[in-house]
């Protein structure tokens, strides 16, 4: 028997889904999927919008209003449908290619516009769909199909990326803990501006296997190991701070948002009248 | 009456909030941008948004999210954003979301001659977008035609579900004449078709009996719905089974190519006793009428076709033409990529020529003139 959350926010009728097992995506979107539950939004008046990648499936599996888009181009879609109707909440489930490296362009500016969107990077530190290039997030060193003698590229930190960008609620969590990842989207949700929460996410089929990481259950342990909370790390020396996953609550200061600041536009122009 | 000397680019946005539109995202670009200036300009004094994206590719995709909640959108680019915005096409036309795209051509490849005007994208047009899939591309010849074009592009996008390519030149888009904006009640706008079903029955991909297309909910209506770039199942869902993929695909294509005689239009001049017809369209054909009018006087019978709508191209009219007629010459600012498409239907009745030009200068009267009387005295 599903539990009461899948029957209330899945589309039963297109599970199961493609992930493999092992897969960490599932834990995210069951913790996005509490977050809206917790905060009480009506199904209708939630959009999820995905681009392309394992996680931007997710938007097919949910039962609100969804757009599963093109690489790269789920932060323009999701301008526009926020713009025509800011009455929606908009979240955007992205991947850690999708959102950082073809659709870079638009995660920076969507930051420094502060648009009212609440972007969830499942970053996985691959391209699973394509099965096994290395990403934007793919540690140095590391190994890819598509970097057999390691990574040489240096790694995006996605939260320092947005915050140097504008974004006004920025957050980091790992699949270790749904329960900080649901804290996160709720917080997320509730700042009126865009927000960012970064949730480290384990593929043992690509990442894991290139990488002799270990099974599902080895990763996991390990994103236990190595996150460390925000503050606890900020008192450690450098040599300590080697590896570790930093979590938390990075940056939460609301600036004016741009949507509304487009409404009270119109609304100066309808009285000059 | 107000007449009023107007700009091409300024009238296609005039024509724009005739028809509804209620939102503009794009990318400044050479030679379009007044388009998205003057949209900036009038959007929110009706309620509507403007956008100004990071990129091409955002100005598409943000056109269609707004579309999916509602508003009538549009963007404006020339050759190198258009380019760039064929992937989004791609996606409106399998999601059939609506909108309108301008393309103030320019020469190309590339950065080519970015002030310089060029019909040239003829073909990208058509086949900009990677996959089987029909399109509905306009193409006026004045500033009043912009207007009027405009509105046909929304009302035509609404109908049928589909992006719809507006193709100016940019001696028209830049170019000012007369034009009477106020004698328009007339005009018709078509708004898309929404459900009448309850939610719970919404079958978001599923056309009803008598329908061209499936009824569109807009995100927030209490439809809750899933959108795709995959092949779907009616319901929306994506779906690998081939049967769907076929149908769908042949769906998408069926609904232009079924009602062609809809979305054609075209305009003749002095063709009934014509012997020589000249194809010609946008600012070209203004130039093939002087030079009409200059042959005539010489006791030349010749005439113009000029399609308004060039994808689907006219083909029953060309077809009639090429019957009727002992030369047809397409006359384009290109190296001959509507003569491909003349000759393809007309060719086997008639002998098709092409007079074409790809150095950033404006087809004179005086050349067509000259391969008109080159041909009769061969």
């Amino acid at each position: 028997m599903p539990s009461q959350l899948v029957n209330d926010y899945f589309r039963q009728e297109n599970l199961p889904h493609i992930w493999c097992s092992g897969c960490g995506n599932g834990i995210v979107t069951r913790a996005i999927v509490k977050a809206i539950d917790s905060l009480g939004l009506k199904k209708d008046d939630v959009c999820v919008v995905s681009g392309i990648g394992c996680s931007s499936r997710a938007s097919g599996y949910l039962d609100f209003n969804t757009i599963h888009t093109t690489h790269g181009r789920a932060l323009a879609f999701a301008t526009g449908i926020k713009l025509a109707n800011p009455k929606l909440n908009v979240i955007v489930i992205s991947g850690d290619g999708d959102a950082s490296a073809i659709g870079g362009n638009h995660l920076i500016h969507a930051s420094r516009r502060n648009i009212d969107i609440t972007t969830i990077v499942y970053n996985n530190n691959i391209y699973g769909m394509t099965g096994g290039q290395y990403s934007p997030t793919t540690p140095c060193g590391d190994k890819a199909t598509t970097a057999p003698y390691g990574n040489l590229d240096n790694t995006f930190d996605l939260c320092d990326l947005v915050k140097g960008a504008g974004a006004t609620y920025i957050a980091r969590s790992t699949i270790y803990s749904p329960n900080m990842i649901q804290k996160q989207v709720e917080n997320g949700i509730k700042n009126k501006g865009f927000s960012l929460i970064e949730t480290i996410t384990s593929c043992p089929t690509y990442y894991g296997r290139k990488n002799k990481k270990g099974d599902a259950v080895q990763m996991l342990t390990y994103l236990r190991d190595h996150s460390i909370n925000t503050v606890a790390y900020n008192k450690l020396s450098d040599e300590e701070r080697e590896g570790k996953i930093v979590v938390g609550e990075f940056h939460n200061s609301p600036k004016p948002e741009f949507t509304q600041l487009y409404d009270e536009l119109i609304k100066s122009m309808a009285k000059e009248d | 009456m107000t007449v009023r000397l107007m700009q091409g680019n300024e009238a296609c946005v005039e024509g724009a909030l005739k028809a509804g539109m209620k939102f503009y995202a794009g990318y400044p670009i050479t030679p379009s941008t007044e388009i998205a200036e003057i949209s900036a300009l009038e959007l929110p004094k009706v309620g509507g948004k403007f956008i100004q994206m990071e990129d091409e590719i955002g100005g598409m995709a943000t056109i269609i999210g707004a579309s999916v909640a509602g508003l009538k959108s549009m963007t404006a680019t020339s050759g190198p954003g258009f380019s760039l915005k064929q992937e989004n096409i791609g996606y409106a036309i399998i999601a059939e979301i609506p909108c309108v795209i301008v393309n103030v051509q320019r020469v190309g490849p590339s950065t080519g001659l970015p002030t310089s005007p060029a019909q040239g994208d003829i073909m990208q047009a058509r086949w900009g977008t990677h996959g089987d899939h029909s399109i509905i591309a306009l193409y006026p010849n004045s500033v009043k035609e912009i207007y009027e074009i405009t509105v046909r592009a929304f009302n035509l996008a609404e109908k049928y579900r589909t992006p719809v390519i507006l193709l100016l030149d940019e001696i028209i888009g830049h170019m000012r004449e007369k034009i009477d904006i106020d004698d328009n009640s007339k005009i018709e706008i078509i708004d898309r078709k929404k459900p009448s079903c309850p939610p719970e029955k919404y079958l978001a991909y599923a056309v009803r009996e008598g329908e061209i297309v499936p009824s569109m909910a807009s995100f927030g209506e209490g439809y809750r719905y899933h959108i795709t770039g995959l092949v779907h199942k009616e319901t929306g869902f994506p779906t690998g089974n081939e049967n769907v993929a076929e149908e769908l695909v042949n769906r998408l294509t069926s609904k232009i190519e079924n009602n062609v005689d809809d979305i054609v239009t075209y305009d003749e001049y002095l063709l009934e006793d014509a012997d020589i017809a000249i194809v010609a369209f946008g600012a070209t054909s203004r130039s093939a009428k002087k030079a009409i009018n200059d042959l005539r006087a010489e006791g030349y019978k010749v005439g113009m076709f000029r399609p308004i709508t060039i994808w689907p191209s006219p083909e029953k009219q060309l077809l009639e033409l090429s019957k009727n007629v002992k030369r047809i010459i397409v006359v384009e600012m290109n190296s001959g990529q509507y003569f491909l498409e003349v000759d393809r239907i007309a060719g086997k009745n008639t002998l098709v020529e092409k007079y074409g030009k790809i150095n950033g200068d404006i087809i004179k009267p005086e050349e067509i003139e000259a391969i008109v009387k080159e041909g009769h005295n061969a």
